[in-house]
């Protein structure tokens, strides 16, 4: 099943042309990693697809995008997001507990039952493995945890609100190699649930952890394909550059 | 080397100088004033009207009479000033339009006291005819402080750093729901920042007041919002310069009181302030 699908998507910051004609579809159930250089538009991509870009004020867009076989434009910008939840690069808790974290999204959402509240909660960071570490302090502030915890409560956050998409965004640039080992590991496992999208800096991760994986390059999706092909036999010269580390 | 380390201490020296200059002018008016001012402190002197034509007595009707305008003041311009300040940083689009209302904000807060206060005459003693009354002069103050608490709340909302925002939106929040639960309560330590300047300026301000409340002699206190009303700063300038032989201490005496009225109620909204920060948990 296709989850989303983009048709000769472009998209302008002001005068700057991020996405040009880009093609694609993505599966329901797989990873998707998406790799290229900064400013290759590997993030505003995936920022469309929450339509977190519609936050610049001079963001314009062409071209088609449906999720769901719905085009993204016309699905209310609050469910879309709930359906379609994002980890971000740096980990980005909210000023609240870290139980409240947690919650936010589901009380946003309009849940008032807080036994149900906190069954959610628990699930929520289970899935994400940070139950463990936390459950004897869920008061205390989110800012007390460690880089990796944060970021695995930025997951745990995302799924409380029952997605059928995370998109990552680069979620593990600012982590050490075990905490990457440990968020890359949620990633696979919740892979039978969710649809994931993994824009990320690191080659090596995409290898690891991709289905499939996409390299663009100044904007333009140059090369998609199964992460095994893409990395053994890439069709484009310039795919080929990059994962060998000639540019980057 | 030497050279770095001596205009170094050259320009410690010249920093320092300058902190001392603006030290030490604030701690020699609040020591002089507590040195003449303190005798007159009593309780009669808090609690008592004035009497013989000023030059005995007390003040109380004036510490009630400030005490209501600045409240008056708050519970206008706060939650005006507030909702302002969230539609300019949260809603309002980066356009020419809204860049001039900023801009004329800012500007608003350096208009002389006086021009508010005519201002006030004119809308609300003449025009709305509440006439010379608590009422006027609350509104009057408070569209006077209205822009302090407009630019430092719009401040405050916009220092919440965008990626909370962000963060809020991508869980599926709503713009309002995420305002309202993660701008706002995040903001509320520099929106009462705004505030406690707000306050300490009309309860110093004399002039916004002449023409709309104050009253230059009245022994009672005010029964209603549409009473006038005795007021600190008011009754300063009338003793110090409109009545013939006043005690010193007397004068000081109010100046005192004044200064103290401004700092309990300063220090409320610092407390308050202070256990939002402590609450803050980044």
């Amino acid at each position: 099943m296709v989850k989303f699908n983009a048709k000769n998507l472009n998209i302008w910051f002001g005068q700057i042309h991020a996405l040009k004609g880009v093609n694609i579809e993505i599966e329901a159930n797989e990873i998707l990693s998406v790799i290229g250089p900064s400013n290759s538009g590997k993030t505003s991509f995936l920022r469309m697809l929450n339509r977190l870009n519609e936050l610049h004020a001079n963001f314009r867009m062409s071209g088609w995008l449906e999720f769901d076989r719905e085009e993204i434009k016309r699905i209310n910008v609050e469910s879309l997001r709930k359906r379609v939840g994002m980890v971000f690069a740096l980990p980005l808790p909210l000023p609240l507990s870290i139980f409240e974290n947690v919650a936010y999204g589901v009380r946003m959402h309009g849940e008032k039952n807080r036994g149900k509240v906190a069954g959610i909660v628990e699930g929520a960071l289970k899935q994400a493995y940070l139950w463990d570490e936390v459950k004897d302090r869920l008061g205390v502030s989110a800012f007390k945890l460690s880089g990796g915890q944060q970021q695995r409560l930025c997951i745990a956050r995302t799924l409380a609100v029952a997605p059928e998409v995370i998109l990552f965004d680069e979620p593990c640039s600012g982590l050490d190699p075990i905490s990457t080992a440990k968020v890359e590991e949620a990633m696979l496992r919740l892979k039978k649930d969710y649809t994931i999208v993994l824009v990320t800096n690191n080659v090596k991760q995409a290898a690891r952890v991709g289905d499939r994986t996409a390299f663009f390059l100044s904007g333009e999706l140059v090369e998609l394909d199964r992460t095994q092909k893409l990395f053994t036999a890439p069709a484009d010269r310039r795919t080929d550059g990059y994962i060998r580390g000639e540019f980057g | 080397m030497r050279n770095t380390q001596r205009s170094q201490k050259i320009a410690f020296f010249f920093l320092f100088l300058a902190t001392l200059l603006i030290v030490v002018p604030v701690g020699l008016i609040v020591v002089i004033i507590i040195q003449k001012g303190l005798p007159a402190i009593n309780w009669q002197f808090l609690s008592d009207i004035p009497r013989q034509g000023m030059r005995a007595g007390g003040i109380f009707p004036a510490i009630i009479g400030t005490f209501y305008l600045v409240l008056g003041a708050i519970i206008f311009a706060l939650p005006i000033g507030l909702l302002a300040a969230i539609y300019l940083s949260e809603y309002a689009k980066d356009n020419i339009l809204n860049r001039i209302i900023k801009l004329a904000i800012v500007n608003l807060s350096g208009v002389p006291s006086v021009v508010y206060g005519l201002f006030g005459l004119a809308l609300f003693v003449v025009f709305l005819r509440f006439g010379a009354s608590i009422l006027s002069g609350s509104l009057t103050l408070g569209i006077m402080i209205l822009p302090i608490i407009v630019t430092t709340s719009r401040e405050a909302l916009e220092s919440v750093p965008q990626s909370f925002r962000e963060v809020s939106l991508s869980l599926g929040a709503s713009k309002w729901q995420t305002i309202r639960h993660i701008v706002l309560p995040n903001a509320i330590p520099g929106i009462l920042t705004g505030t406690i300047l707000g306050l300490g300026r009309a309860a110093g301000e004399t002039a916004p007041i002449l023409f709309t409340v104050a009253a230059f002699y009245l022994p009672q206190l005010p029964k209603s919002i549409f009473d006038q009303a005795m007021a600190l700063p008011y009754h300063l300038y009338v003793i110090s310069t409109q009545v013939p032989n006043v005690d010193e201490k007397i004068r000081y005496g109010t100046a005192l009181v004044l200064l103290f009225l401004v700092l309990f109620m300063n220090l409320v909204a610092i407390i308050i302030r202070y256990n939002f920060r402590k609450k803050k948990k980044w």
